[in-house]
């Protein structure tokens, strides 16, 4: 499987990544050669075989339901690129 | 011996001993800091008056009879730890205004156990690198020098903490090991490096590259150091769902084990093709050593270990891509202002990921993407369950396994620049115990014709830890490694 | 009969599927310690996690879990006793971490069935094809500010059960009974408090329509819609929209839409425009959730009596019809009115009363069964006088309008008011005697043969005793005074 310029411009896109058309063009070529080399992958045989999703071999420990953070608005907004009263901002957005 | 030279081991005793106070320590790392920085750029956020402050603290911990373990020990912190109040930038340009309100578990530990941090590590971007090149910060120079006078990589993502600890700014770093780095640049700059089971120090507060492979450490000049560092660094938190709830056990009593009696495994599939003529010749010291001592040698096979790479640039691209969508300049970080939202998100990202970090996103998301997923992420995880399925069954059969750390010592700034893959190559040895989340650490044993170090690197069961720092320790002992790299505090620069 | 829309080429059958959004009763988040009350100041319910920052890490609350299995276990449905949680990647100024923690191929509860009730008396079994926990979104404000949204993370990673039914569902007002008995189930358990004006039970409703007989039809799936009303409206308003298209010639596309509810009319998504692919992938700060058989089992030992089962209890116990039942059995609190009044009286007479005129006061006041005046001790004892002759019907009525007014116990108003039955029958006879020489051309037509003249002189007697007459006294007195009227 290659990629060509329309499918490394969509995932740009799903990535929120602006690249412009060298861009683009050099990223297909890096991205081709990375996509060329884990390629290997394909001889080897899992039939049978579970996916390993995560590091850790147990189960999810449940914690109890209390409140036991948050109440900090100020310290929650304190890094926020723009801020309007205690909400964060964006550019309006049209749904 | 120095103030400088000397061991957190030997450090914790002059202390008890007050031959010497934390605040001398302290000003004698500081002036280092100050004095090679800006040279070796191993610092992207230097806390003098913190490290000065804590010191004084720990001085009078001291005076009361209460030191905690690490009192007045000066140490670096890789710039993933977030740290409160304490700009973290994760080495990107994204987070350069981020000043977290929160602490990191393993720094909270190490603050509370008296360790006096001298500042914030450089690092590959988002811990996305075998260099520390992907900085948007600028590259960290290897305190180790080449004859031909290049400046070298001092290995990544771990670059800067490795670099700290080496050239003498500090006794002991932080580090994170995703695929290899803490044990890569441990390797590349002369210094024991750590990567401890998967689950043994908590998350929390980290910042994430790869969720399921993330793990921190301790990276100092010698074994025991990294058993000292470690103990506090670890334990159950109930605050990351993958820490592992189990007692931490007394790691630096394990590096006085010795190996007599341990079976040792060495997998035949590390000999790869092209490995320099002295890494082989290391290697087998290492197992002469350990034989000597007692251990038995045993032959194994680990028989995916090739597919460890191709599966790790799925893996972890595929989680990394996730784990960096946060970073939209909607809450914190740089932000670019943008026509509407979506503009806003694809300037705020252009401009703040480097050429690395984007790479990754992109090979991530295509990975996940729809129509791809089982043909990439799917297999990759399958591929990744026999490898700990490997690791398992030689696991039953050996205590420990023996390997070399990297396939190639300290290259030089520039090269293996030109194509990504290249790069990724350095993390043959290292990528397959991060998949499989056992323990491994990385051994200065010896210096190849260049002068430049080399590493050996131990792996051992899940949870075992202990016996990694006894083979260690072991190797470490046998090697007698004391050369010292050319750019370090006190010294020549 | 079943529920077409007439088209310029016939009948078209409506084919509905519904994805409820149950905002799970917990003190905190899903996934963070933060509190999930509603309407706290901005920003305020918002921990580091549920802001997404830099190296912060979800930790599963276990009541949340234990909500999800009560709720599949109300359903009848199966519980997966391995389930795990995947991301749903997107970027959205209101979804903090780039995406959302959900439960994609292995979610916590499978298939399980709710029973409708139609108008026509008619019961209908809809599937529900599974039930999953995931984190909610923050909330975006797009009309405060000319120029700005405003984000409130107030709502992020509070914990929603996602039910999603089968397309079961053939006309709005099933959709309508549907998530009516899905909100009653939801909140018997108390895992959801199904008040849909906070937003805290929301629908995305998937129709399509098809001619008789047909397969399925491309659907369109409505998004966000927050009332039963609104969902009945929109499924009909889209079916029509779809019915226009297709008689057309043309065809419909599967898209995300929004109900307008002012219009009418359902339009085009913008937001949702790009193709979404999700890149769903197992969530790797957590680990599969394993729940213990016998954990499931006390949980499953702890559930309330559901509707179901009470209505046939109640039918049976209490001689109720199933309308009365089903009314008692809609909210838990009602259907625990009925039974701290019954217990003791007479079923008949309690269920009138609470359907009657109970009912039409609490209306009448805004006031519902938690915050009415008159409790159930209260209503009984209003009753008890009635049963024991103090008061009769009449009086009753005025007394239990008095006490909703008032504040003040049916005992204590009638006292007062002096309006305690008479039985005297010496004033009864006194009464009759006065209203006889009043009404002497009226005695004259009954006596003649006008015998519906009887109820008249019932009626001035109670007028002259102001209402407390014993009513079956009254009428004995009058038979006795009067006498019959001649035979016609």
């Amino acid at each position: 499987m290659s990629l060509d310029h329309a499918t490394v411009s969509r995932i740009a896109k799903l990535a929120r990544i602006r690249l412009d058309e060298a861009e683009v063009t050099r990223m297909q070529g890096e991205l081709n050669a990375i996509l060329g080399y884990v390629e290997q992958l394909a001889e080897v045989d899992v039939e049978g075989v579970a996916p390993l999703s995560g590091g850790a071999q147990m189960a999810l420990r449940m914690r109890e339901d209390e409140v036991t953070d948050g109440n900090y608005p100020d310290r929650v907004l304190a890094n926020a690129p723009e801020r309007i009263g205690d909400f964060f901002a964006v550019p309006k957005v049209v749904e | 011996m120095s103030l400088m030279d000397m061991t957190i081991a030997a450090a914790l005793d002059a202390l008890a001993a007050k031959k010497v106070s934390a605040v001398e320590l302290a000003e004698a790392h500081v002036a280092a800091v100050e004095a090679l920085n800006p040279r070796l750029n191993a610092f992207i956020t230097t806390t003098p008056e913190l490290a000065l402050e804590q010191a004084r603290a720990a001085d009078d911990a001291r005076a009361k009879g209460e030191a905690p373990a690490l009192a007045g020990i000066p140490i670096a912190m890789k710039d993933l730890f977030c740290t409160e109040g304490v700009r973290t930038t994760a080495g990107s340009r994204i987070l350069e205004p981020f000043v977290p309100p929160y602490e990191s578990t393993v720094s909270a530990r190490l603050k509370a156990a008296g360790a006096v941090m001298l500042g914030k590590a450089n690092l590959d971007e988002f811990a996305m690198g075998s260099s520390n090149i992907t900085s948007g910060y600028g590259p960290v120079e290897n305190p180790w020098q080449r004859a031909d006078g290049a400046k070298l990589a001092p290995g990544g993502s771990s670059g800067g903490s490795a670099a700290a600890v080496a050239a003498r700014m500090a006794m002991g770093a932080t580090g994170t090991d995703t695929g290899g780095s803490i044990r890569q640049p441990a390797a590349f700059s002369g210094i024991a490096g750590i990567k401890p089971t998967y689950g043994r120090c908590s998350r929390f507060g980290i910042i994430a590259f790869a969720s399921s492979l993330d793990q921190a450490g301790p990276m100092a000049r010698t074994v025991e150091d990294c058993a000292i560092l470690l103990r506090e660094m670890s334990g159950f938190d109930p605050k990351d769902s993958t820490s592992a709830e189990r007692a931490v056990p007394d790691f630096r009593a394990a590096c006085g084990r010795g190996v007599k009696g341990l079976r040792i495994g060495i997998p035949a599939e590390y000999r790869v093709e092209g490995m320099p003529r002295e890494i082989e010749t290391l290697w087998q010291d290492g197992i002469d050593w350990l034989r000597r001592g007692g251990a038995e040698i045993v032959d194994v096979s680990l028989p995916h270990t090739k597919y460890g790479l191709p599966v790790y640039y799925i893996v972890a691209p595929a989680e990394a891509s996730s784990n960096l969508a946060r970073y939209d300049g909607v809450r914190f970080g740089a932000r670019i202002e943008g026509k509407d939202l979506i503009d806003l998100y694809e300037r705020t990202r252009a401009a703040g990921f480097g050429d690395e970090v984007k790479r990754r996103i992109m090979i991530g998301t295509y990975v996940l993407s729809a129509g791809y997923y089982d043909a990439y992420y799917l297999k990759a995880q399958k591929v990744r369950a026999l490898i700990l399925r490997d690791f398992q069954e030689v696991f039953a059969k050996v205590d420990a396994l023996l390997t070399p750390t990297a396939p190639s010592a300290a290259f030089a700034l520039g090269e293996k620049m030109d194509d990504p893959v290249t790069m990724y190559l350095n993390d043959v040895f290292t990528v397959p115990a991060s998949l499989a989340g056992v323990p491994g650490m990385s051994v200065p044993a010896g210096l190849d014709a260049g002068g430049l170090p080399l590493g050996l690197q131990v792996l051992g069961r899940h949870f075992d830890e202990e016996t990694v720092f006894a083979v260690s320790s072991v190797l470490e002992r046998a090697a007698g490694f004391a050369h010292r790299p050319g750019v370090i505090a006190g010294g020549a620069a | 009969m079943s529920y077409v829309i007439e088209g310029t080429t016939g009948a078209w059958e409506l084919v509905i599927g519904l994805e409820v959004h149950a905002q799970v009763i917990s003190r905190s988040k899903l996934f963070s310690g933060a509190a999930t009350a509603f309407g706290a100041a901005p920003n305020s319910q918002v921990s580091f996690v549920d802001a997404g920052f830099p190296g912060m890490l979800p930790v599963i609350n276990r009541e949340c879990v234990a909500q999800a299995v009560r709720t599949g276990l109300g359903l009848a449905a199966h519980i997966n006793l391995v389930s795990r949680f995947d991301r749903k990647n997107y970027f959205y100024a209101d979804l903090p971490q780039g995406y959302q923690i959900s439960q994609y191929e292995h979610p916590i509860v499978g298939a399980g069935a709710i029973e409708i009730e139609l108008e026509s008396g008619e019961t209908r079994t809809i599937g529900i094809t599974r039930l999953h926990l995931e984190q909610d979104a923050g909330k975006s404000m797009h009309d405060q500010h000319p120029s700005k949204s405003l984000i409130d993370l107030n709502r992020s990673g509070v914990a929603l059960m996602e039910i999603v039914s089968e397309p079961d569902m053939r006309s709005p007002e099933e959709a309508g009974a549907y998530l009516r008995k899905l909100r009653t189930i939801l909140r018997y358990l108390g895992t959801c408090d199904g008040n849909m004006d906070e937003g805290s039970m929301r629908a995305d409703v998937n129709v399509s329509v098809r001619k008789h007989g047909e397969p399925f039809r491309t659907r369109c799936e409505i998004k966000n819609v927050n009332s039963i009303r609104f969902v009945m409206q929109a499924i009909e308003a889209e079916a029509k929209r779809q019915i226009e298209i297709w008689e057309a010639g043309g065809t419909v596309d599967q898209e995300t839409r929004l109900f307008e509810p002012a219009r009418g009319v359902t339009r085009s998504m913008r937001s949702k425009e790009d193709a979404h692919d999700y890149r769903y992938f197992p969530e790797p700060d957590l680990l599969p959730l394993v729940l213990e058989e016998a954990w499931v089992e006390s949980l499953k030992a702890t559930l309330p009596e559901l509707p179901d089962a009470k209505r046939a209890r109640l039918m049976r116990d209490f001689g109720l019809s199933r309308y009365e039942a089903s009314i008692f059995v809609m909210e838990q609190v009602t259907a625990d009115f009925f039974e701290t009044v019954v217990a003791g009286r007479d079923a008949k007479l309690v269920a009138n009363w609470m359907l009657g005129d109970f009912f039409a006061h609490l209306n009448r006041t805004g006031t519902s069964i938690e915050t009415s005046p008159v409790t159930a001790a209260r209503l009984g004892e209003l009753l008890d006088l009635i049963t024991d002759k103090t008061i009769n019907g009449k009086i009753a009525k005025e007394v239990l309008e008095l006490m909703f007014d008032t504040g003040d116990a049916a005992g204590a108003i009638v006292e007062a008011r002096g309006l305690k039955q008479v039985t005297d029958t010496g004033a009864i006879d006194e009464a009759i005697d006065r209203v006889v020489a009043a009404n002497a051309d009226k005695l004259a037509e009954y006596k003649a043969g006008k015998d519906k003249l009887f109820g008249f002189f019932v009626g001035q007697v109670m007028k002259a005793m102001q209402g407390k007459g014993n009513p079956a006294l009254v009428n004995e007195a009058l038979k006795r005074k009067i006498g019959e009227p001649a035979s016609s």
